[in-house]
C-alpha cells in the first residue's frame, strides 16, 4: 500500500500542510508538522516566479532563493525527511521550468531516490502531461492533479487521466493565501469531483483558520493549508518550530474531527 | 487554418507548438480560458466582419499604411566607407509614424476586437516601458472599456511620461512590487489578476509569448507589417529585398515583418537581440545566452540558471528588457531560418543618434537596435542589394534614458 493510500485510508479527513522548501529552519518546521498532526507534506520548490502565488508565498520564494537554496539542497531536506518519517507523504510543489531543466527522467529518478510520494506542478496541465507525468508515473511518483471552479465537466476527465496520489480541489479562481470559498460552493464541487474519480479529494487555497478547515473537512478527505504557516515563518524566522507545532495541533484536531461533529 | 505543406508558415500545430516550443503552460484555472479564446479566435478568423473592421481601424485610426522609406543618406554613408561597389540599399518600414508611436498599436486593435467578441468587460495588460501599455490604454479608452495596467515600480519610476499618458487615458496603473520590479513581474502580475478575473476580463499580451493561442494571434495582428512591406518593396523594387532586420525582445515587431516571408528562400532574414554591457556582461540575449525553459505560459528560451530559475536581463531599451523570446523565434532560430545577432547598448546608442541625424528620424531604442545591426551587415552586402530594416517605434520615448547615458542633464 502507498503512503498516499495508507494516509486516506484513514477514517478520518487528512491535513496537508504546505511550506516552502529553504525557508526558515526547514527541516525543523517539518518535523513540527508532523509532530502537530498533520498527515501530508507538501513541500513548495523554490521559483523566481511564482505566477500562480500570492503575496506571502511569493515573499517566501525569494526569501528561499535569497538565501541561496539549490534544487540539490530541496532533494536533501526531502531525503532526511523521509529518513525521519518513513510513514508521512512527501508531495514535492512547484513550478514547471525548475522541474524539467534537467529533464523530466532526472526530476523524477531524484524524486524517487528521495522518497517523494508525489509532485503538484501548477503549471502543467493536462494538455502538457508529456512534459513531466509519463516519466513520473514511470518512476512509480504520483502525479498530483488540480482541479478549480473553471474546471467543467468537459474537461474532468483529460485532468484526471494520468493523476494519482489525491486530487487537489482548488477553491477558488485566484492565488494562494487570498479569498476563501463559500462553503456551499466547495460542498458541490467536491461531490461533482468524488463522483468522477476514486482519488481522494483535498481542498485548498485560502484555508486560515481552524474553523473554516474543518467546515471543508466536513465533507472532504483532506485539507490543505500553506501561507498560513508561511505567515508564522516569515514572523518568527529560524525560531518558527514551536509555533508552527501548535498552529499544526489545533488544525490538525479541527480536521481530524470534523467528521465526527458532523455525524 | 490553412496548413500548408512544407511551409514555415503553417505554425504552430493543433496545441500550439512550433517544434518543441511553445505550448499552454498555464495553471488549470486559466486553461479553459485559453481553450475558449482559442474558439473564439478561430471563429474572428473566418469572420469577414472581423476583419473588416480590424482593417478599417488599422487605416483610419492606427493611420496604416505605414510608409517603406528609402534611407538614402544612412545607405549612402555605409557606403562611403565600404570597400567599391558595395554598401547595400537600406529601407526603413515606418512603425513608429503609427498612432501611439510604434508597432504595438496592431496587435491591441486585433485583441480587442477579440475581447468585445468574447463579451469581456475588463481589459488588463503588462508593460515594460509603458508602450504596450499605452497602446492597450489607447485601444480600451477608443472601446470604453476599464483598463489596468501592470507595471513595474522599477519601470514605473523611470518611465514616468508613459505612466502619466496610460492614466490620461483612464488606466490605472498598478506599480507592481514584487520580484525585480520590472516587466517579467509585470507579467506575473497580471497573470496572477487575471487567474482571480477570468469571468469577465480579457488579458492583452504585449508580445508573441505567452500560452497558445496567443504567440499565434499576436503574430497573425502583426503581420500587416510583412504584408505591406512586401507589397511596397515589390512596387519601389520591383523585387523582394534580400534581407529583413527587426529587433527581437519578445519578438512581435520581428515576427510582424518576418513572417509574410519565411517561404521566401531569397530574403535572408536577421533578428536583433539585445546584448546589453556585453554577452559576459548584464544582457537580455535569450537565444545567444539562454536555453529552453517554461516561463509565462510557454516554452522557448529564457535566461535561466542551471536549476532554472529565472535571471534578471539587461538592456538600455526598456522593451527588450525581458529574460525570454517568442517561442516562434526560438524555433526559427533552432531551424536555422532566422539568424539572430546580438547588438549591445552602446551600438544602440551610437545608432540612435546616427539615424536622428542623417535621416531626421529619433527611432526607438529597440528600433536603434536594428539600425546598428544594419550598419555593420550592409557595408559587407553589394549596392544592389536590399535591406529592410523594421523601425518598431519612434524614441521620443526613450530621449531621458539617452540624456542619462550621455551624460547631458535636462
Amino acid at each position: 500500500m502507498t503512503r498516499f493510500a495508507a494516509t486516506f485510508a484513514k477514517p478520518r479527513p487528512a491535513l496537508v500542510a504546505f511550506i516552502t522548501a529553504g525557508d526558515g529552519d526547514t527541516a525543523a518546521n517539518l518535523d513540527a508538522l508532523v509532530a502537530g498532526g498533520a498527515d501530508v507534506i507538501e513541500l513548495g520548490m523554490p521559483f523566481t516566479d511564482p505566477m500562480a502565488d500570492g503575496p506571502a508565498i511569493q515573499a517566501a520564494n525569494l526569501r528561499s532563493l535569497a538565501k541561496g537554496t539549490t534544487t540539490a539542497d530541496i532533494f536533501d531536506i526531502a531525503s532526511a525527511f523521509r529518513q525521519r518519517h518513513p510513514d508521512t507523504p512527501l508531495v514535492l510543489m512547484g513550478y514547471a521550468n525548475p522541474m524539467t531543466i534537467r529533464g523530466p527522467e532526472w526530476f523524477a529518478a531524484e524524486c524517487a531516490k528521495a522518497g517523494v510520494d508525489g509532485v503538484i506542478c501548477v503549471d502543467i496541465p493536462s494538455e502538457e502531461d508529456a512534459e513531466l507525468g509519463p516519466a513520473l508515473r514511470a518512476a512509480g511518483v504520483d502525479l498530483i492533479r488540480l482541479a478549480t471552479p473553471t474546471t467543467d465537466a468537459a474537461r474532468l476527465p483529460d485532468v484526471l487521466n494520468g493523476a494519482g496520489g489525491f486530487l487537489y480541489y482548488v477553491s477558488v479562481a485566484g492565488i494562494t493565501g487570498q479569498q476563501q470559498a463559500a462553503q456551499a460552493s466547495i460542498d458541490e464541487a467536491v461531490a461533482r469531483l468524488k463522483a468522477a474519480t476514486d482519488l481522494p479529494v483535498a481542498v485548498g487555497f485560502g484555508v486560515r483558520t481552524p474553523e473554516q478547515a474543518a467546515q471543508i473537512a466536513r465533507v472532504a478527505d483532506g485539507v490543505v493549508v500553506g501561507s498560513a504557516f508561511i505567515d508564522i515563518i516569515a514572523e518568527h524566522g529560524d525560531a518558527a518550530a514551536p509555533h508552527v507545532e501548535a498552529f499544526t495541533r489545533t488544525l490538525a484536531d479541527a480536521i481530524h474531527s470534523a467528521k465526527e461533529i458532523a455525524a | 487554418m490553412t496548413q500548408l505543406p512544407n511551409s514555415l508558415r503553417s505554425g504552430p500545430d493543433a496545441r500550439g507548438h512550433f517544434g518543441q516550443f511553445g505550448g499552454r503552460y498555464v495553471a488549470e484555472t486559466l486553461m479553459p480560458l485559453i481553450l475558449d479564446l482559442e474558439r473564439h479566435y478561430r471563429a474572428a478568423q473566418q469572420d469577414n466582419a472581423f476583419k473588416a473592421e480590424f482593417d478599417d481601424l488599422l487605416k483610419n485610426y492606427v493611420g496604416r499604411p505605414s510608409p517603406l522609406w528609402f534611407a538614402e543618406r544612412l545607405t549612402e554613408h555605409l557606403r562611403a566607407s565600404a570597400s567599391e561597389g558595395f554598401g547595400a540599399k537600406i529601407y526603413l518600414k515606418r512603425e513608429d509614424l503609427n498612432h501611439t508611436g510604434a508597432h504595438k498599436i496592431n496587435n491591441c486593435i486585433g485583441q480587442i476586437l477579440l475581447a468585445k467578441r468574447m463579451g469581456k468587460t475588463k481589459i488588463i495588460a503588462e508593460t515594460g516601458a509603458g508602450q504596450h501599455g499605452v497602446a492597450t490604454a489607447t485601444v480600451a479608452a477608443l472601446f470604453g472599456l476599464p483598463c489596468t495596467i501592470f507595471m513595474g515600480a522599477v519601470d514605473v519610476a523611470r518611465q514616468q511620461p508613459n505612466v502619466f499618458r496610460m492614466k490620461l487615458l483612464g488606466a490605472e496603473v498598478v506599480a507592481v512590487e514584487s520580484g525585480a520590479k520590472t516587466l517579467k513581474d509585470a507579467m506575473n502580475e497580471a497573470l496572477r489578476h487575471w487567474v482571480a478575473n477570468v469571468h469577465d476580463t480579457f488579458y492583452i499580451i504585449g508580445t508573441v509569448a505567452g500560452p497558445h493561442p496567443y504567440p499565434e494571434l499576436v503574430r497573425d495582428f502583426q503581420s500587416v507589417i510583412g504584408d505591406e512591406a512586401r507589397a511596397q518593396i515589390l512596387e519601389a523594387e520591383g523585387r523582394l529585398p534580400d534581407m529583413l532586420i527587426a529587433p527581437v525582445g519578445g519578438g512581435s515587431n520581428a515576427i510582424g515583418l518576418f513572417h509574410p516571408f519565411l517561404d521566401d528562400e531569397g530574403v535572408e532574414i536577421v533578428g536583433v537581440e539585445a546584448a546589453g554591457e556585453g554577452l559576459d556582461g548584464k544582457h537580455a540575449a535569450s537565444l545567444a545566452g539562454g536555453r529552453p525553459g517554461i516561463l509565462h505560459g510557454n516554452k522557448t528560451y529564457l535566461l535561466q540558471d542551471e536549476d532554472g530559475q529565472i535571471t534578471e536581463a539587461h538592456s538600455i531599451s526598456a522593451g527588450l528588457d525581458y529574460p525570454g523570446i517568442g517561442p516562434e523565434h526560438s524555433w526559427l532560430h533552432e531551424i536555422g531560418r532566422v539568424r539572430y545577432e546580438p547588438v549591445t547598448d552602446d551600438e544602440a546608442l551610437a545608432s540612435f543618434q546616427k539615424l536622428t541625424k542623417l535621416e531626421g528620424i529619433i527611432p526607438a531604442l529597440e528600433s536603434a537596435h536594428a539600425i546598428a545591426a544594419a550598419e555593420r551587415i550592409a557595408p559587407t552586402m553589394g549596392k544592389d542589394k536590399i535591406i529592410i530594416v523594421n523601425c518598431s517605434g519612434r524614441g521620443d520615448k526613450d530621449i531621458f534614458t539617452v540624456a542619462d547615458a550621455l551624460g547631458v542633464a535636462l
